[in-house]
């Protein structure tokens, strides 16, 4: 089946001529007509939009030099903008909102030749571990447990760009990362997210959350898949102050690359008590793979790691109760009806507008930088984010990745979820702290627990150095073998 | 000299300091590309950045830097190599982010100085605090609508420069004296234009009163005056509320207030517990601003000579008084025009002329000196013509009428009216041998003392050459032949 390929075969056989661009679309948004109902994981799908570009890659195709993604059909989280399509963040404050202007980054993959296949679901304003927050409803993780139909969550906050490339909806698709929100659904749903160096990829034209934060990066079923998605997306952008200005390397080159002799740390602080044995089995098949490999596995010590969490949940609130606050019925999205002052309308635009989840952030991140409160919070927790990043510094001394389990858990049934909002912040555990310190991450899955659900492990970068983490990946992920596939998926019997 | 209040229990000492918002000169915004022209139609120069849209970024407009530095520069002040920018967060319709990116707690230039000229002539340094660079808001319209109020974001983005200074100033006339040296040095560098009435520079007037030698007092603060006369009248005003309440017994409450000329009074817009908290903290999305130290000085080294040097170049240079050197440097233009005529020339004269006759006939036909018909060549041409005789100083001030009406050189002027002074002395005695003749009753009164009657004798002159006698070979003949 078409949507069973990956990005680099589907790239090769458009150029071989064994089927078209409109052929391949075609299979992902017949499957997406099918799918998408019960998974919910595109908000917006454009199919008539995907194979009008179908046809022009077909055109570019014919007369070759076309670019590297020509007539690959991607997914895009709902929190680029995208020129003249509804982008909404899954969220109701911006459910009518049509951007006259195409983000960087997919602007660069059109560039590239990319087909947009629609706008997928996530947390609303990516805030959220189980995309459970969207205004739009939730998404179903394509997984199930066996025996056991219940909906599983996809995790979050790039859950629907995580579930359309696991239920073959999409060849690839892009996510962002401001906490783990790329890696996290990606073990969830066992496939590849890469969240690059903070600085990689520009932020210019993505709906933020947290802007020392974000990032955004591909989602896809491999590792060169990602690394052909990532040289597309990234490289510098004069229009955002924090994008680095360095070349972007050839990342598929990557691949395959021999890691005889590489150094690859084992955080201790990540071995939290009341981890699963499961979890801990998978690190440990990781670590011995790699092993064979011919890394040498070294134990080193991130001290900080422990306060990454509360530290995290002071910084990305403070951003994002300022970054939302432009969200005010003023000038573009919802404007609630009946106020009759300008306050009021503020304050019914945005009870109306924000989610319980939103609407709790920003007041905790109000609260952290308010007079009185913001030496205790907000400065307190840039320190200790110097120190997490210090920690990181010092380990890369030591080795040249790291290799963590990517969440505490596999994917979670709905009715699973935590009560107390902190218990589900914990599913942030593993990914903040590479956030803080603006590392590169990348999950991929290993194997299966013993109720058939995906577990991923996550490996974390020197700044700027995604090459290692491709090259590590695509040696591990050859050396796991993990071919097992959801049971919701394209063509799979329902 | 001294400023004071005088309540029922006392001499009061009024303490003030101001803070000066001044638009930066600059072709586009602070953080985005949209233009900062004046008076476009609403909302016609807005980016999406200004506006606020989502996933939007701001990116520092260098020039907006370099004029902050040469701001800094001309007030002498310390230059922040690095510096940072943050946001202000508070909800307004006119604010489209939510927030003001400015600079709180490491502003781009530090603490400075501006030295004040006083009516008597005294001068005084006032200090500046800093300088820091801020987005300016949008403007609402409350009058287009019976229900509802418009949004222009023309203004929303574009730079100012906010210069605190320290609470040096003592009297409205020191007040009025610091606004005026502000913007003449903000003018001549360029990097404002001061113009009040156009809202590119306005003031935030702090205000409190004292005993001589108490420390301070509470101050408060009046919002957005926008005119110098202004804030001196809300000065006087304010201080004059404060010492009132201070010896009626109660206390002045730290509060922000509003100064309405048409009633000539101040009032609370806001008290110190309704103030907002701004939750100021870094702009992630900008990184810290670092200049160079060679980048500075080169700004320094193409600094234009400002007023300060400009005065005492001039005195100097040209042997004019410190008042007529201060008149002459008030403004960039004058001070140009000025010099162009002084240069190669006798600078007292040109300097008479220049704030005598020549600002007069511009007052009176309402032009500015860019305007004027009278260009400094031909000014310059019309002294070389007193200098060298061919006209007298009466004559010039005739000429110098006729070529504000046509523009004319002046030596043009004085061929085709025939004005050139008459130094034929043969023609010169027979006139005043006619005069002795026609007057002489004159001549024996001035014969028997009246010495007085001499200028009675020059003046027939005059009118008998229509005003052209060279003066000198007129009273010389004269004497000859009345004291013979």
């Amino acid at each position: 089946m078409l949507t069973d390929l990956t990005i680099a075969q589907a790239a090769d056989g458009l150029r071989k001529k064994d089927f078209s661009a409109v052929e391949l679309t075609l299979a992902h948004t017949t499957a997406i007509e099918a799918l998408n109902g019960r998974l919910n994981a595109y908000i917006t799908p454009m199919p008539d939009k995907a194979l009008d570009a179908a046809t022009k890659a077909d055109a570019a195709l014919a007369v070759g030099e076309a670019p590297v993604l020509t007539g690959i059909p991607l997914g895009v989280k709902d929190l680029f903008c995208t020129d003249g399509v509804k982008t909404t963040a899954a969220s109701k404050i911006l459910a009518n909102f049509i951007p006259p202007y195409e983000s960087t980054v997919t602007a660069k993959l059109l560039k590239n030749g990319a087909i947009f296949l629609g706008k997928t679901n996530l947390d609303e304003f990516a805030m959220g571990s189980a995309n459970l927050t969207s205004a739009f409803g939730e998404v179903e993780n394509p997984w199930h447990r066996a025996n056991d139909p219940s909906p599983l969550v996809p995790g979050g906050s790039s859950g629907g760009s995580a579930a359309a490339v696991a239920a073959h909806l999409a060849m690839g698709a892009t996510g962002t990362d401001t906490g783990g929100s790329i890696r996290q659904p990606a073990a969830y749903c066992g496939i590849v997210g890469l969240k690059p160096t903070y600085g990689r990829c520009s932020r210019w034209g993505t709906i933020a959350f947290a802007s020392s934060l974000d990032q955004a990066g591909p989602m896809t079923r491999t590792v060169e898949d990602a690394a052909i998605m990532l040289g597309a997306m990234a490289g510098h952008d004069p229009k955002d102050s924090t994008s680095a200005n360095l070349p972007v390397p050839d990342y598929r080159a990557a691949c395959g690359r021999s890691l005889k002799g590489l150094r690859v740390g084992i955080p201790a602080e990540y071995r939290a008590s009341g981890m699963s044995e499961e979890i801990l089995a998978v690190w440990q098949k990781g670590i011995d793979m790699l092993r064979e490999a011919g890394c040498e596995i070294v134990d080193v010590s991130l001290p900080h790691t422990k306060y990454g969490l509360a530290t995290y949940y002071i910084i990305a609130p403070a951003e994002c109760s300022s970054n939302l606050a432009r969200y005010d019925g003023v000038r573009f999205g919802v404007r609630a009806e009946g106020a009759t002052s300008l306050d009021e309308m503020y304050e019914k635009t945005r009870h109306d507008g924000f989610g319980e989840e939103v609407r709790r952030r920003i007041l905790v991140g109000t609260y952290v930088l308010s007079a009185g409160y913001y030496d205790a919070y907000y400065l307190k927790a840039q320190k200790v984010r110097t120190l997490i990043r210090r920690d990181f510094t010092e380990a890369f001394e030591k080795v040249d990745v790291l290799l963590t389990p990517t969440a505490p858990t596999a994917a979670f049934r709905r009715d699973e979820k935590p009560v107390d909002p902190v218990q589900m912040y914990l599913n942030d555990v593993f990914t903040v702290p590479a956030s803080m310190a603006g590392q590169p991450g990348m999950s991929l899955p290993i194997g299966l627990d013993s109720q058939g659900l995906p577990l991923g492990l996550q490996l974390i970068g020197r700044h700027f150095d995604e090459e290692t983490l491709i090259a590590v990946g695509s040696g591990l992920e050859k050396a796991a073998g993990f071919t097992a596939r959801p049971d919701l998926r394209a063509g799979a019997d329902a | 000299m001294t400023y004071t209040l005088e309540g029922n229990t006392g001499i009061w000492e009024i303490v003030v300091g101001l803070e000066v918002h001044a638009q930066v000169i600059s072709q586009s915004k602070l953080f985005s590309g949209a233009s900062t022209l004046f008076g476009g139609e609403p909302n016609s120069h807005v980016s999406l950045i200004d506006a606020g849209f989502p996933g939007m970024l701001p990116v520092i407009n260098q020039e907006c830097v370099r004029q902050a530095v040469r701001t800094g520069l001309g007030l002498k002040a310390h230059i922040n190599l690095e510096s940072r920018f943050d946001r202000k967060n508070y909800f307004y319709a006119d604010l489209p982010t939510g927030y003001q990116i400015s600079q709180f707690e490491h502003p781009i230039i530090g603490t400075g100085i501006v030295l004040i000229e006083l009516s008597d002539g005294s001068t005084r340094e006032i200090g500046i605090t800093r300088l820091h660079l801020e987005q300016d808001a949008g403007k609402l319209m409350h009058d287009q609508d019976p229900k509802r109020s418009f949004v222009d974001l023309n203004r929303a983005g574009v730079a100012l420069m906010e210069i605190v200074s320290e609470p040096d100033i003592r009297s409205p006339e020191e007040a009025g004296a610091y606004l005026r040296k502000l913007r003449q040095i903000l003018r001549y560098l360029g990097t404002c234009d001061g113009n009040m009435e156009e809202g590119s520079m306005r003031a935030d007037v702090n205000v409190s009163v004292r005993k001589a030698g108490e420390p301070f007092r509470t101050r408060c603060e009046i919002k957005n005056v926008n005119s110098i006369r202004f804030v001196m009248q809300a000065i006087e005003i304010e201080a004059t509320r404060q010492i009132e309440i201070w010896e009626a017994g109660g206390e002045v409450d730290q509060e922000t207030r509003l100064f309405d000329p048409n009633k000539g009074e101040t009032r609370s817009l806001r008290s110190k517990e309704d103030a907002h908290d701004y939750r100021y903290f870094p702009d992630p999305d900008l990184l810290p601003l670092v200049i160079e130290q060679d980048w500075v000085d080169q700004l320094k080294q193409t600094l234009p000579e400002l007023p300060d040097e400009k005065r005492a170049r001039f005195q100097q240079e040209y042997g004019i008084t410190a008042y007529d050197a201060g008149v002459l440097v008030a403004e960039q233009p004058t001070a140009d025009f000025y010099e162009r005529v002084a240069k190669g020339r006798d600078g007292k004269s040109a300097s008479a002329w220049v704030t005598g006759d020549f600002f007069a006939a511009l007052n009176r036909t309402g032009k500015s000196i860019e305007e004027s018909p009278v260009s400094s060549e031909n000014l310059g041409a019309m002294l070389d013509l007193i200098a060298d005789g061919t006209i007298n100083g009466k004559i010039a001030k005739d000429v110098l009428e006729t070529m504000f009406e046509t523009g004319e050189a002046p030596l043009e002027i004085v061929e085709r009216k025939g004005l050139r002074q008459v130094t034929d002395t043969g023609a010169l005695e027979t006139a005043a041998d006619d005069i002795i003749t026609k007057h002489a009753d004159k001549v024996a009164e001035y014969r028997g003392g009246k010495d007085k009657l001499f200028g009675f004798f020059v003046g027939q002159m005059m009118k008998a050459t229509g005003g052209k006698a060279n003066p000198a070979i007129v009273n010389d003949i004269l004497r000859k032949k009345l004291d013979a």
